[in-house]
């Protein structure tokens, strides 16, 4: 049993205008076991929160804590938080020249188990893990990402979930791009890495239609960088049915309606 | 400082994008007739190069000249002229030969065959290498021989800024098998010549490995002439020096003959590493692949390819391919890369060129890391997975094995 505590986190970045404050003070914890949706308008910093847990450079943190079973996550580089059982499945996974997928994933198995795989039940595990996933056999050979479609890549993403057996798993919009067919291939994957029960999972997304094939026990609406409402899987149903509008204030009211009238209809 | 990766493309306004951008063409048996290239402005026809053993055809280069455009010359003074190999306090450099018995036969002096047969200087670099070498070592690979071990020529130079003068001629007897290794060591300005004579149904390998000490300077004309159903490779390992620029060339005196030229290079700050292919197909029935990549590290690393092909009009039933791939690891580096494919006839069987450079980024660094991998084994990873793709077509295992250390050492180089 594991616990992923984010406490008051405030996050900004540099941006040509200035310093730019992305995350106003969140707080969320996330215990082994448990589907966390943070749900909200684009720009609201959803992407940022599962960027800052990964620990990508770009976003500062500014005040506030991420601790991992009590260890400092901040503390840690990205690939250190990597081995201690964090793992981000991207919203933009990128190529990586010069490396194949069956390299990578095992470089990466064994830096993250401290130990390489043993060959012959590595080289089926992948394989049985691609089957299910719908992946070509012949992607182990290709480069890492390189060539692949949007859907592809985010399968490729589910599939190293499913093979390192992370502690947590950030999903960042990783159903956003992709058709009904591949959503349900991937969520598949999602709920066959949960159904093991030693994962937590925090499914970052801006649309409600991964949560009939993913459901979480936990829903979390994001506006402007905080938290501004939070409840079970209703919350997700009364998103579908009246979108973020009734979160927004002011002019951008009008905007985001706008903006999900599009997407909905 | 930005990383400026050019090839010719990118020159008229190709965006370049992260990652690798891989633009090329393969044109199958098309109705083509004309000079095919990516210029901005258009050439003259390679064919029309002039090549001459005489050294007032060549002058000193500027620097602005197509052969010279991208390279330093500045910085090659001492080996554009025309002067004899320094012996003084000891000659600048040597060389050690190991073959087995018989295959070292009496030196060639200028104009004695076969020295001349596939090698006519092309270059100011070439012909004063040419002139000054009175004696050029003349190694026979007998007819049918299939040596054990690779032959090797290790040239070492002892004196950093000494010039040095080299014309080695290597025959392949034929139907014989064989891979040679000329291997650089140490330091001198060095100019050297290789010209390769493969017979009919020979197999050669030819391996030039420049693992120089930093204040190296190289320059090199390698020649083949690939006799009938012969099968050529040349394999240009560069990793050390300052300034190496090799240029490896072929021609068939035969049909059904193939020619493989592949390249590996490692530019690390302040290096450049300049690498020209020309393949002449000359003869029908041919087969030629080009493949350069290179990685590069560090401020003011420069790299260049430059892959000529030339298809003649009774070239017919050619099939040719080349490709230059590039690796930019840090800001501040620069890969040139130019393929240049003139196709004189449209009934071939394929002509393709392509050319990419990638850049490895923080974004790169930032996904494998985010996967459990340390930032060392991750730019390992890259650049290994990148270069090993030559290294493994060398297929001698002690020089594959030290090949791949050099370049491990290249890279812990730049983690410090």
């Amino acid at each position: 049993m594991s616990t992923l505590e984010i406490k008051d986190l405030h996050v900004s970045i540099e941006t040509e205008q200035g310093t730019k404050e992305i995350l106003k003070g969140v707080s969320l914890t996330i215990r082994t076991g448990e589907t966390h949706a943070i749900m909200g308008p684009n720009g609201s910093g959803k992407s940022t929160l599962a960027s800052t847990i990964a620990g990508h450079p770009r976003y500062n943190v500014t005040s506030g804590t991420i601790t991992l079973d009590g260890e400092d996550v901040l503390a840690m580089s990205v690939d250190e938080r990597a081995r201690a059982g964090l793992f981000l499945a991207m919203q933009y996974p990128v190529e990586v020249p010069g490396v194949s997928m069956t390299n990578f994933l095992r470089t990466a198995k064994t830096a993250i188990d401290g130990e390489a795989p043993k060959l012959r039940t590595w080289t089926k595990d992948v394989k049985a893990a691609m089957e299910k996933l719908r992946i070509d056999a012949d992607f182990t050979q290709r480069n890492v990402n390189e060539g692949f479609s949007g859907g592809e890549k985010k399968r490729v993403e589910i599939l190293q979930l499913e093979l390192f057996k992370p502690k947590f798993a950030v999903l960042d919009e990783t159903d956003s791009g992709l058709d009904v067919d591949a959503l349900k291939v991937v969520s598949e994957g999602v709920n066959r890495a949960h159904a093991e029960g030693n994962m937590g999972t925090l499914l970052i997304t801006h649309y409600t239609r991964i949560l009939r094939y993913i459901k979480p026990e936990f829903v979390h609406v994001f506006v402007d960088g905080q938290v501004v409402e939070e409840g079970g899987p209703e919350l997700a149903d009364r998103l579908e049915e009246e979108g973020y509008d009734r979160y927004a204030k002011g002019a951008g009211a009008a905007t985001i309606a706008a903006a999900d009238a599009a997407v909905q209809g | 400082m930005t990383a400026e990766i050019t090839t010719e493309k990118a020159r008229i306004g190709a965006p370049s994008i992260a990652g690798f951008t891989e633009e090329g063409e393969g044109l199958v048996a098309a109705k083509v007739d004309h000079t095919h290239n990516h210029g901005v402005t258009v050439m003259s026809s390679r064919a029309e190069r002039l090549t001459s053993f005489n050294v007032a055809d060549f002058p000193l280069p500027t620097g602005r000249e197509e052969e010279w455009r991208f390279s330093p010359v500045r910085g090659l003074a001492n080996l554009l002229s025309d002067t004899a190999t320094d012996l003084d306090p000891v000659p600048a450099a040597g060389y050690t030969v190991e073959a087995p018995e018989g295959y070292v036969r009496a030196p060639l002096a200028p104009g004695a065959a076969p020295r001349g047969t596939a090698l006519v200087p092309a270059d100011r670099a070439a012909v004063v290498a040419s002139a000054n070498t009175d004696e050029a070592l003349h190694v026979v690979i007998p007819a049918e021989a299939e040596p054990a071990e690779p032959l090797r020529i290790l040239v070492h130079g002892a004196a950093a800024g000494h010039r040095s003068n080299a014309h080695f001629v290597l025959e392949a007897g034929a139907n014989s098998r064989s891979v040679v290794i000329l291997e650089h060591t140490g330091a001198a300005d060095h100019n050297g010549n290789l010209e390769v004579i493969v017979g009919e149904g020979a197999k050669l390998t030819v391996i030039s490995v420049q693992l120089w000490e930093d204040d190296a300077k190289h320059l090199a004309q390698h020649d083949a002439q690939v006799g009938k159903d012969a099968v050529y490779k040349h394999i240009a390992v560069s990793l050390g020096g300052s300034i190496v620029r090799l240029n490896s060339n072929v021609r068939f005196s035969g049909e059904g003959a193939e020619a493989e030229l592949l390249g590996l290079y490692f530019a690390d700050a302040g290096q450049h590493l300049e690498h020209r292919s020309f393949v002449d197909h000359n003869m029908a029935n041919c087969k030629s692949n080009v493949l350069y990549k290179g990685a590069l590290q560090g401020k003011d690393a420069h790299t260049v390819w430059v892959g000529d092909v030339l298809i003649q009009k009774q070239a017919l039933g050619t099939d040719s391919y080349e490709k230059n791939q590039n690796l930019v690891l840090t800001d501040g580096c620069r890969a040139d890369s130019v393929p240049n494919l003139e196709i004189e006839t449209g009934l071939i069987e394929g002509a393709g060129h392509a050319s990419s450079t990638g850049r490895f980024d923080d974004e790169h660094l930032f996904y494998l890391m985010a996967r459990g991998i340390p930032e060392d084994v991750a730019r390992r990873l890259v650049v290994r997975g990148f270069l090993n793709e030559i290294i493994q077509k060398i297929k001698v295992p002690a020089l594959e094995e030290r090949l791949t250390d050099a370049v491990e050492r290249e890279l812990a180089a730049s983690e410090n």
